[in-house]
């Protein structure tokens, strides 16, 4: 047995903070997704991770199917119910203020969380590693091989979108409708699909993340409003829609989250996460990377 | 008088004959014997709800944070009387300083930010005192709760029956109302309404707005400890389950779902989710939440100012 050592902890400390953080930051790119094209913050974000992970279960340990093929259902599936979301609640209540925005994404976070305890019942479910279950050892902290592939995918999904949004036509229509709606329209821009787009992609992203969070926490019906709320603090220490920001801030939120837990307290963890959520909306509400002039211009 | 205050004077008074009447009713028809309880809590969550509306409703506030007030002045009144040995009379007030300071702390920097940013920061917080309510286990018994707290007595007089706390609880629930009326028909009630319409224009004519949002928010919290410690004296038993952030949704559902525009809407609201969630939805057990969010759902999307608004005319 190898000799637990102080630095081996904190560095075991610091890669559980990254993993988490991973999570809280494709939570918070999927608030940033829709945030850039209506200007919503979507509070059901969380329940997409939750369905993510529960129908990855669902296709992956029940029905038995492989890998990749259960995790392009269940993106698919919670794809759908992201744009069905967006074509039945938002859609209809087009000119609604902020605060009936607010308590419908609410009511639709309600309506999901309640169909997960129907479908799945209140039992969380495990979802076995992707690859190897044996961790090895790096300066004397011990690494699941599940990390590397949480870490892993947060990046390429980072990259895929940066990608999408900067260089493809269709990404680059989408940030047109959110600087100016009506001139994106009147450039032939269709925004009532972008909306749709938004909701899925953000949907399919809170997806990808429940997938492969899963087998390291294990997952039930009602871990969404948790995680949607530190994906959201993540979100706004980054700047709200910077997707950069967003990983660094949640790296930040994950690091704090598990060095609380291992050196203060671990019942506070979800405390020390969430006063970095109140510490940035009191101090910073433009976050680390936002500009503050451009805050004062957004309708909240 | 104008005629809107004569219009609400004479619901409140309305009300208040059929609270004093109600349990001739219940005492009556055996079958809804038990309907007497759920009036109790009724009268307690309005307690809550009368806050939210005023701060919703009126300034066009929205809180998400609403049961960790309720939560606090529950615990405040159910630790000082079980270990400390207060007196019940001297803890509700202690928990409604607390609560109210507390709401000050939190509600100067939050009433700054606007919507979803302050309903993401009450969020945030409610969660933070529902994890404190279930660590700070040598206080508040932690997640297994608190139980033997001694019930609450008036001059001597033991409250100790459902019928004796239900005219006590809805005693206290109008001169809330009557209170909270008086707000709303004065110059306060007309600024926060302004609020509500353009907080810049509220401004330019001279409304000092975050003045009157952050007493608007702490006077919410004050109601909702109140509400807390009545809640404490009539269970004797105390869970952190009772104050968690799906309970801050709920109180938000029934002031939305009721009508969010008016006080009355607020109470009409507390009244039938209550009796729902008590009564008519025990075929579904806890698949209650799916109905729920149903219900929100339709209201805001067909009735967008609440079942209240079906009664008016215009």
């Amino acid at each position: 047995m190898e000799q637990i050592t102080l630095s081996g902890q904190l560095i075991q400390y610091a890669i559980t903070g990254i993993t988490v953080g991973s999570i809280y930051a494709l939570v918070a790119i999927g608030f940033d997704i829709i945030y850039n094209v209506t200007e919503i913050i979507n509070f059901a974000q969380g329940e997409f991770v939750m369905l993510g992970g529960l129908f990855m279960v669902f296709f992956a340990s029940v029905l038995h199917l492989p890998l990749v093929i259960a995790f392009m259902l269940t993106v698919a599936v919670v794809l759908t119910i992201g744009v069905l979301m967006e074509r039945f609640a938002i859609f209809p209540a087009k000119n609604a203020s902020v605060l009936t925005m607010i308590i419908l994404t609410i009511a639709a976070s309600i309506l999901l969380k309640g169909a997960a305890m129907y479908g799945w019942g209140k039992d969380p479910f495990v979802l076995p590693p992707f690859t190897d279950r044996e961790p090895f050892v790096f300066m004397g902290a011990a690494i699941f091989p599940q990390s590397i592939w949480v870490l892993g995918t947060t990046l390429v999904v980072v990259f895929l979108l940066t990608m999408f949004f900067k260089h493809t036509k269709f990404g680059k229509a989408m940030i047109a409708s959110s600087d100016n709606r009506d001139a994106a329209q009147l450039m032939g821009i269709d925004v009532k699909t972008m909306v749709m787009v938004s909701f899925g992609l953000s949907a399919a992203i809170g997806a990808v993340a429940g997938i492969v969070v899963t087998p390291i926490s294990m997952m039930e019906y009602d871990r969404g409003a948790l995680l949607a709320l530190k994906g959201f603090g993540a979100a706004v220490l980054g700047g709200l829609g910077h997707f950069y920001g967003a990983v660094v801030a949640g790296f930040i939120v994950g690091l704090v989250e598990s060095f609380c837990a291992g050196l203060i307290s671990s019942g506070y963890k979800d405390a020390a996460a969430l006063m970095v959520l109140l510490l940035v909306l009191f101090v910073r509400p433009s976050g680390l990377f936002g500009s503050k002039e451009i805050m004062r211009m957004k309708e909240f | 008088m104008t005629a809107v205050e004569k219009q609400d004077m004479g619901v409140l008074v309305a009300l208040g004959v059929g609270i004093f009447l109600f349990p001739l009713l219940t005492t009556s028809f055996s079958a809804i014997h038990h309907y007497l309880d759920i009036m109790v809590f009724v009268g307690i969550f309005s307690l809550v709800n009368i806050g939210l509306s005023l701060l919703m409703g009126y300034a066009g506030q929205v809180s998400l944070g609403q049961a960790a007030f309720f939560g606090l002045g529950a615990y405040v009144s159910g630790v000082l009387t079980t270990n400390f040995g207060w007196s019940p009379w001297a803890a509700l007030p202690a928990g409604m300083v607390l609560t109210g300071l507390v709401a000050l702390a939190v509600g100067v920097p939050s009433l700054k930010l606007k919507g979803h940013y302050l309903a993401m920061a009450t969020l945030g917080f409610g969660v933070i005192v529902f994890v404190v309510f279930n660590e700070e286990v040598a206080l508040t018994g932690g997640p297994s709760g608190l139980a033997d707290i001694p019930g609450i007595s008036l001059g001597g007089w033991q409250i100790d029956t459902t019928v004796k706390y239900y005219y006590f609880v809805w005693a206290i629930v109008l001169a809330v109302l009557l209170v909270s009326l008086n707000i709303i028909h004065s110059r306060v009630g007309r600024a926060l309404r302004s609020i509500h319409g353009s907080e810049k224009a509220a401004n330019a004519m001279g409304v000092p707005t975050s003045l009157y949002k952050t007493r608007i928010f702490v006077l919410s919290a004050v109601y909702a400890s109140l509400a807390g410690s009545l809640y404490t004296h009539y269970m004797t038993f105390l869970s952190p389950g009772s104050f968690d952030l799906f309970w801050s949704i709920k109180f938000l559902m029934m002031v939305v779902i009721g009508g969010m525009g008016s006080i009355w809407g607020a109470m009409l609201g507390t009244c039938l989710l209550s009796y729902l969630s008590n009564e008519w939805l025990h075929m579904f057990q806890d698949f209650d939440v799916l109905v729920y969010g149903l219900i929100l759902l339709v209201v805001i999307m067909f009735l967008p100012k609440g079942l209240v608004s079906v009664f008016r005319k215009g």
